[in-house]
C-alpha cells in the first residue's frame, strides 16, 4: 500500500530545503522541521538567521551549562553567543520581516493549497490558536517555502486544492518540500518537481488531494 | 522634581484601578515582568484588560496567566492563545472555552506596530499582514501600489509593566539581549510607565547616552529588584 512505503526522514527534507537558501541571504526558521535546516548550510556559505525574539544572527543552540537566560530564539531556545549578532525590539524584528529584508522563511504548514494558500496556525477542533509571527512572514517575506510531512497523522492529504484550515496568508508559498515530494504552487495548480526515490508521480498524487501537474523534468529529488 | 524610585513593588501598583488596560512584555520566558505581575496580582485589581504576546504559560513561574488565573483578567490582546501542545490547558484556555473571558488574537509583528502607534501618535495604519485570513474580516482594506493591505488601529493602555536590565534615576533604561523584545515599545506606549530593575539603579550620568534603548521621558516609576525578588 501506498501509505505504508518508506517516506524520507526530517533530516533529508530539511538537507533538501537547505540547498534553498541562498548564500549571504536572511533567513527566518520556523519551529519543526525548519529549525533543522540550518544544519545542512553548506560549508562555504554564509546564512544569517532572524529571530522574532530579536536576534539576528542566531548561531548554534546553547549547552545546558552555558545557557545565558536572557539569549533565545524564537522557539525559546537558548543560543549559543557567536560574533555579529545583533538586538533589537519586537517593532524591529517585524520591520525586517514585513519590509521585505527577509530573504527567505521556512515554515511548517498544515495545509498547502495548490494556489500557495497556507494554514499553519489554527485547528478549528482546538478552539485557540498561535499566529505568533506567521502572518507577519507569510506577508512579508520575500520568499515563503512550507517545509512539513506530506500527510498528517491520520495520513490524510496536508496539500489540498483548498484549504480546510484558517488560512494564515494566501497565495504565499512559493515551494513546498515534503517527505515525499518538492512541489511549486503555481497560479495554474501544483506543480510536481520532484519526487522521493522510489516513490512515482502516481504514487504521490495518491497522498495529494490537489490534483498535481507533472513538471516536464521531473526529478528524483536533488540532495 | 518627583522621585521615579518606588521603594516596592506593590507601592509602584497600588493606583491601578479596576478596569485599567495594561500591558506585559516578554517573549519565550525572557523580559517578562514578573514582580510587577506579582504585585499586580496581590494588589486584586479587576476586570482588567492584558496586552501580551502569550497568555500564560504552564510553568510555575508568575506571568500575565497568574492574573488571567485569578479571574482579574477579562479581556486579552494576543499573538499566542494556545499552549504549544493539545494536551496543555492554561487557565486561559479553559476560561476562553468557558466564555469567561475575551480575547483577540493579533499577529505579532501587527501587535508590535500597533503598540508603537498607540505610543507615537500615530492613528491607525496598514499591513500587508493577515490580509486574505479570517481576521481582516470586516476591517478597511485598501490597494496601495497593486498590494492589498488591511487598516489596524493602535493598542493604548494605562499601564506597562517592564523588566528593564539597567536604569538611572532619570528613567533611562537599557535591556539585554532577546529581553528587549516588547519591552521598549510598551514602555513607550502606557500612560504610566512602571519598570522593575534587574541592576543597581545608577545616578543620571552614568548610563552612556549613546546606549539608552528607552529614553526616560517613557519612564514613570522605577523598582530596584531585591535580592530576594523574582530573578528568572
Amino acid at each position: 500500500m501506498v501509505a505504508e512505503k518508506e517516506r524520507l526522514e526530517r533530516e533529508v527534507v530539511a538537507m533538501r530545503v537547505a540547498k534553498e537558501l541562498p548564500d549571504g541571504g536572511y533567513v527566518n526558521l520556523g519551529i519543526g522541521i525548519p529549525t533543522l535546516v540550518s544544519n545542512f548550510i553548506a560549508d562555504e556559505s554564509v546564512v544569517f538567521y532572524h529571530s522574532e525574539s530579536g536576534v539576528l544572527n542566531c548561531g548554534p543552540l546553547a549547552e545546558e551549562d552555558e545557557q545565558d537566560i536572557d539569549l533565545i530564539n524564537a522557539g525559546g531556545q537558548f543560543l549559543q553567543p557567536v560574533d555579529g549578532m545583533a538586538f533589537f525590539n519586537t517593532v524591529d524584528a517585524f520591520a525586517m520581516i514585513r519590509g521585505g529584508h527577509v530573504d527567505v522563511t521556512v515554515l511548517g504548514a498544515h495545509q498547502v493549497s495548490a494556489r500557495g494558500d497556507l494554514a499553519n496556525w489554527m485547528l478549528p477542533e482546538r478552539g485557540v490558536g498561535n499566529i505568533g509571527g506567521a502572518m507577519d512572514l507569510a506577508a512579508g517575506a520575500r520568499q515563503v517555502i512550507v517545509a512539513m510531512e506530506h500527510t498528517d497523522r491520520q495520513n490524510r492529504p496536508k496539500i489540498v486544492e483548498d484549504c480546510t484550515y484558517p488560512i494564515t496568508g494566501k497565495g504565499c508559498v512559493s515551494l513546498i518540500v515534503t517527505d515525499l515530494a518538492v512541489l511549486q504552487p503555481t497560479p495554474e495548480g501544483l506543480v510536481l518537481k520532484e519526487v522521493a526515490p522510489g516513490w512515482s508521480a502516481a504514487e504521490v498524487q495518491e497522498l495529494t488531494d490537489a490534483r498535481l501537474i507533472i513538471a516536464p523534468d521531473l526529478k528524483e529529488y536533488e540532495l | 522634581m518627583k522621585n521615579k524610585i518606588y521603594q516596592s513593588f506593590d507601592a509602584a501598583m497600588a493606583d491601578v484601578a479596576d478596569g485599567s488596560v495594561f500591558m506585559s512584555p516578554g517573549f519565550g520566558g525572557v523580559g517578562i515582568p514578573r514582580n510587577l505581575l506579582a504585585a499586580l496580582h496581590r494588589q486584586g485589581a479587576r476586570d482588567l484588560t492584558g496586552v501580551s504576546n502569550n497568555t500564560g504559560t504552564l510553568d510555575e513561574k508568575v506571568d500575565v496567566g497568574t492574573l488571567i488565573a485569578a479571574g482579574q483578567v477579562k479581556k486579552m490582546y494576543a499573538a499566542f492563545t494556545a499552549p504549544t501542545h493539545p494536551s496543555q490547558v492554561t487557565p486561559f484556555v479553559q476560561m476562553y472555552n468557558n466564555d469567561e473571558i475575551d480575547a483577540e488574537l493579533v499577529p505579532q509583528g501587527t501587535m508590535a506596530e500597533r503598540i508603537r502607534a498607540a505610543a507615537s501618535g500615530i492613528g491607525a495604519f496598514y499591513t500587508p499582514a493577515s490580509v486574505g485570513t479570517e481576521l481582516a474580516e470586516g476591517k478597511e482594506h485598501r490597494e496601495i501600489n497593486g498590494r492589498t493591505y488591511v487598516l489596524e488601529y493602535p493598542i493604548h493602555a494605562d499601564y506597562a509593566l517592564v523588566r528593564a536590565w539597567r536604569a538611572d534615576t532619570f528613567g533611562n533604561l537599557q535591556f539585554r539581549m532577546a529581553a528587549r523584545n516588547f519591552n521598549p515599545i510598551m514602555a513607550m506606549a502606557a500612560r504610566i510607565t512602571v519598570a522593575e530593575v534587574e541592576e543597581e539603579i545608577v545616578p543620571a550620568g552614568e548610563l552612556d547616552p549613546d546606549k539608552i534603548h528607552v529614553p526616560g521621558v517613557y519612564v514613570d516609576r522605577l523598582v530596584q529588584i531585591p535580592p530576594d525578588g523574582i530573578w528568572d
